[in-house]
Order: C-alpha cells, then sequence, then structure tokens
C-alpha cells in the first residue's frame, strides 16, 4: 500500500507532464455481411506514466480490441494514439514494431512463448532483437528475478502455465520497457496461479516504475491498478 | 547476424519437425539425382582431359581415305618431330577356333608416340607396359579374339594372305577411350607385313594416319603450316579435335541423363513448396509475437529464411554425397563402355547441385516466406485473425520460371528444353487430370465401403488436393520406372519377334569383281540360296546443285560428317521391293540418261531436293548428274541398302566392290569360315552379334536411366511425406476424436491404410496407363510393330504403387494413431 501511495504522489507530482499513452477519437468499425459493427467507438484516453490502468468489461465489449488498438497491434478505422509523445498510426507497421520493441512490452493470457525456444531464449528475443549486446546475462538476471534461475533450459511446453506466465512476464520487463500492455494475464491461471503472477506484476511495475495498461475482468486485478476504464459496448466510462 | 542467431536458436527445435525434414530430404532427392549425373560426367571428362594425347597416340595426326603423300613426313622430320605411320580397317582374321572380324591396325616400330600400351600373355595373366608395337611376323590381339578364333599367343593366325604368330594380348591400347564392347576386336601388326596380306584394295575402308609430336611450339607450327594445303580425303586432327567426337556423345548422354535427373527436381519441387507453405503455418504465430516484441518485417523473413536455408544446405549436402557415392554405382555399370580408368570427379557438379537447391529453395519457399511479413500483429490477442494469402499461381510463377530456366540449361538448348518442359508439364497435366476424375470417381464408391474403409474413402476425397498432389507425383515417377522396365523389354521382344525367321543375319563385304561368279558358285555349291550381290562404288560429293559442298556448311554433326566422308555408291537398273519412292520417279527401263535416287533420309539432313544436280569425285575423276527420285527405305529389313543410287551406265566404268547379305542358319559357321578361307579379302560381319551388342550396350544405358529415375521414385515418395505432414495437424486431431469415440487401433491403421491404398492404386493406374499410352506411341510410330497390350504392365503399377505408397503412408501417419487422444486434442488447440 505504500509502495502504491508513494507511486500516486509521483503521478501526482508530474500532473503538468504529457501522457505515455493518449488517445483521442479511437474508433474501430468492421463489416459484416449485415451491417457495419462498431466495436470500439470514439474513444479518448490518457495514461500518465507510472500510473496503473485496468480496462474492464464484460465479454464482448471491446476491451481486447482497445488494447490491441492502444499497442499499434491493429489498425484504427479513426482516431489516433500517442506513445511517449510519438503517433503511433503516422508510422507504418515496422516503425510501429520498433516503437514497441523500444518502449513497450506485453503479457498475454495465453502466454504466447515461441514453443521453439527454452525460456531463456524467449526472454532473450526481445532483447536480440533491440540489437542488445548482452542479451543472455540480462534474461537470466531477469527470469532469476520471477524466481524461474532454475528453469533457463526448459521449453514452454516442460513448464507448468503459471511457469510459463512468469517467462512471459520476464520476457515482457527483459527490455526494461516504459510501458507494459497485459491481456487477461491471469485469465489462464488458477487462482493461487494467478494471484502469484499479479505479486510479480506489480512487484515488477513497482520495482521498475513502468506503466501498466491491462484488460480484466477480474475484479481483484482491477481493484489493485490505480484507475479504472470501464467499456461497455465499445464505448468507454472513467 | 542477431537474426541468424535467433533463427539458429528457433532452427534447433523446428529441425526436428516434419516439414523440415520433408525439405531436407526433398533437397536432399532432388540434388543427389543432378549430382549423381554431374559426377560421373566428369569423371568421364577428366579421363578424356587427362589421357587426350595419349587418344590421339601422339600430339597431331594427319588422317587420310587415301596414302599420304610422302611431304607430310618429310616435312615433320626437316621440323625435328618424330612420327609414326598407321594403317587401319576391317578385316576377317583366322585362328585355329574359327573366323572373326577384327579392326586391324598396321603399325611401325615408332608407335605409339604418346602413351604405352599394356599387353599380358593370356587374357588373365598379369600385364606389362610394352616397348613400341607388335615385330614383324607377329600380331598382338584383343582378348576377344583369343576366346573366339583362338588367337593364344604362340599360335598362328591369318590376317588376308599372311600368316602371323600371335605374340601378345592387348590389355590397354592407348588410342581407345570408348571401346564398345570389342565389337570388332583389335588385331595389331606389324606394318611391314601389310603388303603382304593383300587386303589394302580398291573399295577397302582404309584410314591412313601419320602421328607426329614433339615440342608444342613445333607442332603447332606444323599443324598451321600443313593445314592449308590439305586435299580431299586429308584432315588434321590436334588433341583438342579428337577429344571433340568423344565429348559430343558424352555430352548428349549426359544431357539426356541430366534431363532424366530433373524429373525428381520437378517433383521434389512439390514437395518443397508443401514443406515452406507448412513451415509457415507454423510460424504465423511465431511471426505475430516476434512483431509484437519490435521485429521489423525484414527480421522476421530474415529469421525464417535463415532457419530453411541452414535446412536446405543440409539437405544439399547430404544430396551432394549421395549424388557422389551414387555415382560410383553409375559407373560401375557402364564402365564396359571406357578402356581407361576414371579419374575421381571434381567440385563442379556439387556447385550444380548447389545451383540446383538454391533455385528450388528461392522459387518454392520465398512466397509463403512472404506471406509470414504480413501475418496481423493482432493475432497475439486473437488466433482466428486470418492471414492475408497470396495467389499461389503468381508466388510460385518465379519458381516455375526458374525450374523452365534450369530444365533449358541442362538440355543445352532450347528446343530440347522446351520440349523437355512441354513432356514433364504434359505428363504432369496428364497424371493431375487422370488423378482428379479417379479421386472422384473412387470417392463415389465409399457408400458402398463398410467401417474404416469409408472413412478412408472421405478422407481421400475431403483431401482431394493433397491427394491429387500425391497421385501425381507418385504416378509419374512410377511411369517413368515402368516405361523402362517392362515397357521397354515388352517392346524389344515383340520387334525382335517381329522379323521374318529367315531374315540376313550376315553381311559380306569387300567382294572384288572378278570373285562375283566365283562366290555365288560357292553358295550355290552348299546348298544356299544364292545371296543377291551389289556393287559399291566408293565417292565423295563435292556439289549439290553447283554450290561446293564443305562439313562448315552443315550445322548438323551427322551432315558434317557426310559432308567429310565418302559414300558408297550403287547402281541397279530396277526398284527394289524393299525401297519405295516418295517423290520423282525412278528411272524406266533402258533409259540413258544419268540419274541419281538419293534416300530420303539423307536428302533432308543435306538439303538435297528433286532435280538438284549431284556432283561426284570418284578415284580422282568428277562427273555429276541430276536427282530424279527420292526413296523411302526399310533399313530393318537388314538388307544391303545405299543412300545413293545411280542409274545404269554411271558408274560401272569405276572401280567397284561388291556387298550381300544372307541368312546363315544356326550351326551352318563352316560355311563363313571356307567362305573367308578362299576369299581372304572378303570381310563377314556378323548381325547377330551387332544386334547382341546393341542390346547389351542399351540394357547398359537404360539400366542407367532407370537408376537415375530411382530418385524420381524417391521424390515421389518424398512428396507423399510431403502431403502427410500438411495434413498431420488434421490426422492427428481426427485420430484422438475416434479414439475418444471407443476406436481400436486396429480400425484406425485400416482408415488410414484405405486412404493411402486408395493413392497408391490410383497413382499406379496413372502409371500404366500412361505407360501403355507412350508404348502405344513408339511402337506405332518408331518400330512399326502393332502394340500388343500386356496385362503385366497395370498389374506392376498397381502393385508398386498400392504396396509401397501403403506402406510408406502408414509409416508416415504413425504419429496420427500412436497419440494418446487428450494429448493430441490439447495438441491441436
Amino acid at each position: 500500500m505504500n509502495a502504491t501511495s508513494e507511486v500516486e504522489r509521483e503521478t501526482a507530482g508530474v500532473a503538468g507532464r504529457s501522457a505515455i499513452v493518449r488517445a483521442e477519437g479511437l474508433t474501430k468499425q468492421v463489416s459484416t455481411p449485415d451491417h457495419d459493427l462498431v466495436i470500439v467507438r470514439d474513444v479518448a484516453l490518457d495514461v500518465r506514466a507510472g500510473e496503473s490502468v485496468a480496462i474492464v468489461g464484460a465479454s464482448g465489449s471491446g476491451k481486447s480490441t482497445l488494447l490491441g488498438l492502444l499497442a499499434g497491434l491493429d489498425v484504427p478505422s479513426a482516431g489516433r494514439v500517442w506513445i511517449d509523445g510519438e503517433d503511433l498510426f503516422a508510422k507504418d507497421e515496422d516503425g510501429r514494431a520498433r516503437l514497441r520493441g523500444r518502449l513497450v512490452g506485453f503479457v498475454f493470457q495465453s502466454f504466447q512463448l515461441l514453443p521453439a525456444l527454452t525460456a531463456l531464449e524467449n526472454v532473450m528475443l526481445p532483447l536480440e532483437l533491440a540489437g542488445a549486446a548482452d542479451a543472455a546475462a540480462s534474461a537470466a538476471l531477469v527470469l532469476g528475478q520471477v524466481g524461474l534461475a532454475d528453469r533457463l533450459g526448459h521449453y514452454p511446453r516442460q513448464l507448468s502455465g503459471g511457469e510459463q506466465q512468469r517467462v512471459a512476464v520476464a520476457r515482457a520487463f527483459a527490455t526494461q520497457p516504459k510501458l507494459l500492455f497485459a491481456d487477461e494475464p491471469t485469465g489462464n491461471l488458477d487462482s493461487a496461479t494467478g494471484a502469484q503472477v499479479i505479486e510479480l506484476l506489480f512487484r515488477m511495475n513497482r520495482e521498475r516504475g513502468t506503466t501498466l495498461v491491462l484488460v480484466t475482468h477480474d475484479e481483484a486485478l482491477a481493484g489493485r491498478c490505480d484507475r479504472r476504464v470501464g467499456i461497455a459496448a465499445g464505448v468507454v466510462s472513467a | 547476424m542477431k537474426n541468424f542467431l535467433i533463427a539458429m536458436r528457433m532452427l534447433r527445435r523446428n529441425a526436428h519437425s516434419g516439414e523440415a525434414k520433408v525439405l531436407a530430404a526433398a533437397l536432399l532427392v532432388a540434388v543427389g539425382s543432378v549430382t549423381t549425373v554431374g559426377f560421373f560426367a566428369d569423371r568421364v571428362r577428366g579421363a578424356l582431359d587427362r589421357q587426350a594425347n595419349e587418344l590421339l597416340g601422339g600430339d597431331l595426326a594427319v588422317i587420310s581415305d587415301h596414302p599420304l603423300p610422302q611431304r607430310f613426313a618429310a616435312r615433320a622430320a626437316g621440323d625435328g618431330l618424330a612420327t609414326a605411320g598407321t594403317t587401319t580397317f576391317p578385316s576377317m582374321v583366322s585362328g585355329p577356333a574359327g573366323v572373326s572380324l577384327s579392326e586391324i591396325k598396321a603399325v611401325g616400330r615408332a608407335f605409339p608416340l604418346r602413351g604405352r600400351l599394356r599387353v599380358a600373355d593370356s587374357p588373365v595373366a598379369p600385364d606389362r607396359e610394352a616397348e613400341g608395337g607388335p615385330a614383324p611376323g607377329t600380331a598382338w590381339v584383343a582378348a576377344p579374339l583369343v576366346s573366339r578364333i583362338g588367337a593364344r599367343v604362340g599360335e598362328t593366325i591369318r590376317v588376308g594372305n599372311a600368316s602371323l604368330a600371335v605374340a601378345a594380348v592387348i590389355t590397354r591400347e592407348p588410342d581407345s577411350v570408348l571401346d564398345y564392347f570389342g565389337l570388332a576386336p583389335r588385331l595389331l601388326m606389324s606394318e611391314a607385313d601389310l603388303a603382304a596380306t593383300g587386303l589394302v584394295q580398291v573399295g577397302s575402308r582404309v584410314t591412313w594416319r601419320l602421328l607426329v609430336a614433339g615440342e608444342a611450339d613445333a607442332v603447332a607450327r606444323y599443324d598451321r603450316e600443313m593445314r592449308p594445303g590439305l586435299a580431299r580425303g586429308e584432315r588434321i586432327e590436334s588433341v583438342r579435335d579428337a577429344r571433340s567426337e568423344v565429348r559430343v556423345s558424352l555430352e548428349r548422354a549426359q544431357r539426356f541423363l541430366g534431363l532424366a535427373s530433373l524429373l525428381s527436381v520437378v517433383l521434389a519441387s512439390v514437395a518443397v513448396a508443401l514443406a515452406a507453405r507448412r513451415f509457415s503455418l507454423r510460424q504465423t504465430d511465431a511471426a505475430a509475437m516476434m512483431r509484437c516484441l519490435g521485429a521489423a518485417q525484414a527480421d522476421i523473413f530474415a529469421i525464417n529464411a535463415w532457419q530453411l536455408l541452414a535446412l536446405a544446405a543440409a539437405g544439399c549436402a547430404a544430396g551432394t554425397l549421395a549424388g557422389y557415392g551414387a555415382q560410383a554405382v553409375l559407373a560401375h555399370w557402364l564402365s564396359g563402355f571406357f578402356s581407361v580408368a576414371l579419374p575421381a570427379p571434381g567440385v563442379r557438379p556439387a556447385a550444380q547441385g548447389a545451383v540446383i537447391g538454391i533455385v528450388l529453395v528461392l522459387g518454392f519457399t520465398v512466397p509463403p516466406l512472404l506471406r509470414l511479413r504480413n501475418v496481423p500483429t493482432l493475432r497475439v490477442l486473437r488466433s482466428d485473425v486470418a492471414v492475408a494469402e497470396p495467389s499461389s499461381l503468381a508466388a510460385y510463377a518465379l519458381g516455375l520460371a526458374a525450374l523452365s530456366g534450369l530444365i533449358v540449361w541442362q538440355a543445352g538448348d532450347a528446343k530440347l528444353g522446351g520440349l523437355a518442359i512441354g513432356g514433364f508439364a504434359l505428363a504432369l497435366g496428364a497424371a493431375a487430370a487422370a488423378g482428379f476424375a479417379l479421386i472422384r470417381g473412387l470417392a463415389r464408391l465409399r457408400s458402398g465401403a463398410t467401417g474404416p474403409w469409408r472413412y478412408g474413402l472421405a478422407n481421400l476425397r475431403r483431401r482431394t488436393g493433397a491427394s491429387l498432389v500425391q497421385v501425381m507425383a507418385l504416378g509419374v515417377g512410377l511411369m517413368a520406372m515402368l516405361l523402362l522396365t517392362v515397357v521397354r523389354t515388352d517392346l524389344v521382344v515383340k520387334w525382335q519377334k517381329s522379323m521374318p525367321a529367315d531374315m540376313p543375319n550376315r553381311f559380306a563385304i569387300n567382294i572384288q569383281s572378278d570373285q562375283l561368279p566365283l562366290v555365288k558358285g560357292y553358295f550355290a555349291d552348299l546348298g544356299l540360296a544364292t545371296p543377291d550381290l551389289y556393287p559399291m562404288v566408293r565417292g565423295r560429293l563435292v556439289a549439290i546443285g553447283g554450290r561446293a559442298v564443305t562439313p562448315a556448311d552443315y550445322e548438323d554433326p551427322r551432315a558434317r560428317r557426310l559432308a567429310e566422308r565418302e559414300f558408297n555408291l550403287s547402281w541397279a537398273g530396277t526398284l527394289r521391293p524393299d525401297n519405295r519412292i516418295v517423290a520423282g520417279a525412278w528411272w524406266k527401263p533402258g533409259a540413258t540418261e544419268a540419274q541419281f535416287s538419293v534416300e530420303e533420309g539423307i536428302a533432308k539432313t543435306l538439303s538435297i531436293r528433286v532435280g538438284d544436280t549431284l556432283a561426284w569425285d570418284v578415284a580422282g575423276s568428277r562427273f555429276s548428274a541430276k536427282v530424279t527420285s527420292l526413296r523411302k527405305v526399310e533399313w530393318d529389313s537388314f538388307k544391303a541398302n545405299f543412300f545413293v543410287i545411280a542409274s545404269p551406265g554411271v558408274l560401272e566404268a569405276y572401280p567397284a566392290s561388291w556387298i550381300t547379305s544372307f541368312h546363315l542358319p544356326a550351326g551352318r559357321e563352316e560355311v563363313v569360315n571356307r567362305l573367308v578361307d578362299r576369299f581372304p579379302n572378303v570381310s563377314v560381319i556378323d548381325l547377330t552379334a551387332i544386334m547382341g551388342q546393341v542390346k547389351r550396350i542399351s540394357d547398359q544405358v537404360s539400366r542407367a536411366v532407370e537408376f537415375v529415375f530411382l530418385f524420381a521414385i524417391a521424390a515421389g515418395i518424398v512428396v507423399l511425406f510431403a502431403a502427410i505432414t500438411a495434413t498431420q495437424d488434421e490426422r492427428v486431431f481426427e485420430g484422438a476424436v475416434m479414439r475418444t469415440l471407443g476406436a481400436s487401433r486396429r480400425q484406425m491403421v485400416l482408415t488410414q491404410l484405405a486412404e493411402f491404398l486408395a493413392i497408391g492404386l490410383l497413382a499406379g493406374l496413372v502409371a500404366a496407363a500412361g505407360a501403355v499410352g507412350l508404348a502405344m506411341v513408339l511402337s506405332d510410330r518408331v518400330l512399326g510393330v502393332p502394340y500388343e497390350f500386356d496385362w503385366l504392365v497395370p498389374v506392376a503399377g498397381l502393385l508398386a504403387g498400392g504396396a509401397g505408397v501403403a506402406l510408406a503412408g502408414l509409416l508416415g501417419t504413425r504419429k496420427a494413431i500412436d497419440t494418446p487422444p487428450l494429448a493430441a486434442i490439447r495438441a491441436v488447440t
């Protein structure tokens, strides 16, 4: 609790600073044979550096689509997104990929580890893509921090679900991103394991000052965030 | 570099996947097939290069169809060059055990100027290097003469009117690289004994050579200065020229073997494309994740391309090794053709193999890899987001173009290359069309089938595309094998059977005009039919329609040779029944105007038309006459036939020898022995022996092609595995569902068996239909024998296809049967 209020103070102290994520008029619309379907409608959102934000909503409310748009994984029908002041959709696919490599980490519900790589190699991957010199040492260090120092050489299928998600968390933090997006990070885990992963996420967020944007329908998880953003039928309510 | 490291790391695991193995195996087969031929040809070429001047017996040879003027030897002596003369001609030789045709070579003591003869005391005794050639009064013989006529060392043999003592058996003769199984085995004698044989007469086919050797500069100068003064019938061959003829045959052989080897490359390309596509599908999620982690499109492409390249490199390396090993088999089978040892091959064929590998990899893996660049990053959140698929035909246009280029390159010219491309496309297209119809037809039977068989047939129909590819690839490979084995033997046997029992089996040549009544009488005395005797005058074609004939005017090597060589001209008053006029008209009885009738094939080769005036040089005098007809000749009547026949009154004044063919009943060899005894100048050629030799050569050559086509079968099997791999997940999932629903292992095996047995049988059917179709065309158009359907062809096709594919299919789908259901469902969903 202490730590959280520290972050709040810090956030309040930089209130004048520009948001690390800013969205304006963000809309995603898809065509179906019958009619046009609006999944995300005219969303405006500011996330400040160091803040933790939970996007909550029921299944099909558009929260994952919103996360995809904020991270530049998908292209909006209308609207703009800035990450750390850079206009995300003014860039091409490669430009967005580079920006993600530099600033953004991800944790997914389904872990998304590459089955062909060991735990260590999975964590090394973003470091190597960014051209880091000592990828193996840094990756081993982060894996140690998530309690997997003795699992470096294991392949994903040799790890339990909780262990896989810890590798994913380690991978997300390995490049020391300013911003971490998490999509239902505990969705595939039992409650005890899920709690461990949540603990881990917030500890890393705290220790490294990373901004956390997560999508969840886990109330316990949402409750630990600085701010909740509700979404229903593609419309955001603060 | 970073991409390479990531790729190698991912490959460690991905290399165990089915598609990686298929990709490497496809390249192994394709590269192995091409390098087998390449390495083999390289060895033969190496032998030719290494022994180039040995081949000639000197550094340069002046060759002539008449005794060489003294100036050639005198000039060489003046230039300080060593010389040796040789005289070669075919003739009969007789020994204690019989008579045989032999290729006689009379040589001086200095022969050979380059290389060494090796001789032994008997064909099985250890051999030794010989100094020079045989001494006067002696002969050295090739091994076949020892067995055929009993020409053992110490025995006396007769060559024409001369008796010679056999002094040695030749084990290696420098100036012959290609040894066509000793068709007319060599006899070496001293030139001092030549006159005593009495064999060098009018009409004999004699070649005189003056071998020259010495300092390279002096030899080059001699070549330069003597060449312009060459008369008709004289030519100079240098080391390079001497190689060229063997080289042309070698290159032609390599071209056809090479094209045969490309069939496996074409089939392998299908497997490569399937494997690369599967690889790309499996890397889709990894690619989306990497994009999410900041990888650029170029990184994704590079990481996956490096993996495929590494697999391809491994496949190419293994293929090159396989090719190196396989060429040894080829060399062993074809060793009968070469009288020299083949050196080790060079590295060029390996480079050629690498080119094949690169073409396959670039042409057929790039399109699926490019697809990965466009994987939507959103797939990390929603796995149902589809990837834009490139239109497959356009995507593989590059690969198909590269493959076509490869075929033209291997064929060596655009026309042959075009024919080969057309042939491949036609074979694959026809196989695909037939396969499609058959799959649809067979699938209809499924309602009549029970249990596992019905599911198997349902799978065949549902995976029509994959089934089709397998039927096509295996069908074409099997067809090639069927054609070479069952159908070829069948056709040869039928063709031989179609010949009349009393067909001539011996030619007698070199009969002199004054011997005609005696030879006729000889046959009559023995109670044999008097054979027809035809006159033969040797002449050189000097002009067609007023235009001088020079070899350089013709591109066709056969036309070149004809323009250079002497023709055998004949004359006749009436048209023979085995000749048919196809243009113009045969001369009327009693016509006095000089006329020629020309065989249509040679007329086409030399561009001779009815109405053209042909000018000839016979024994130094020239005459000319008009062509008034073209003839079609039944060459397989095995009677003496002529390219050019003159009307009566044109050639009678010139020196002629006579030729005849006759049927010698089995067991009457003494007829020939006594004929040769009485007329030593007459040579008898045993056609059955020649046909036996031709059959042996064709057997060995087709065995070599069969061997190369084994790679095509292997490529077909790789395609089968590629298709199985492409549907592996589906099969595993289906298997799991069936197991969950209570299917026994036996039922699951039967389901798979039904599908693969059907594919194999269909491939066998396609192969048999193709082989029968081609056999019909060959037998009708080429052999002129009515085709008789042989049940063995479809039976062999169905058995080989059904059993082979069923076995391979069961092996390939073991995983679908052995994976526990829960693990299977989890792995797929």
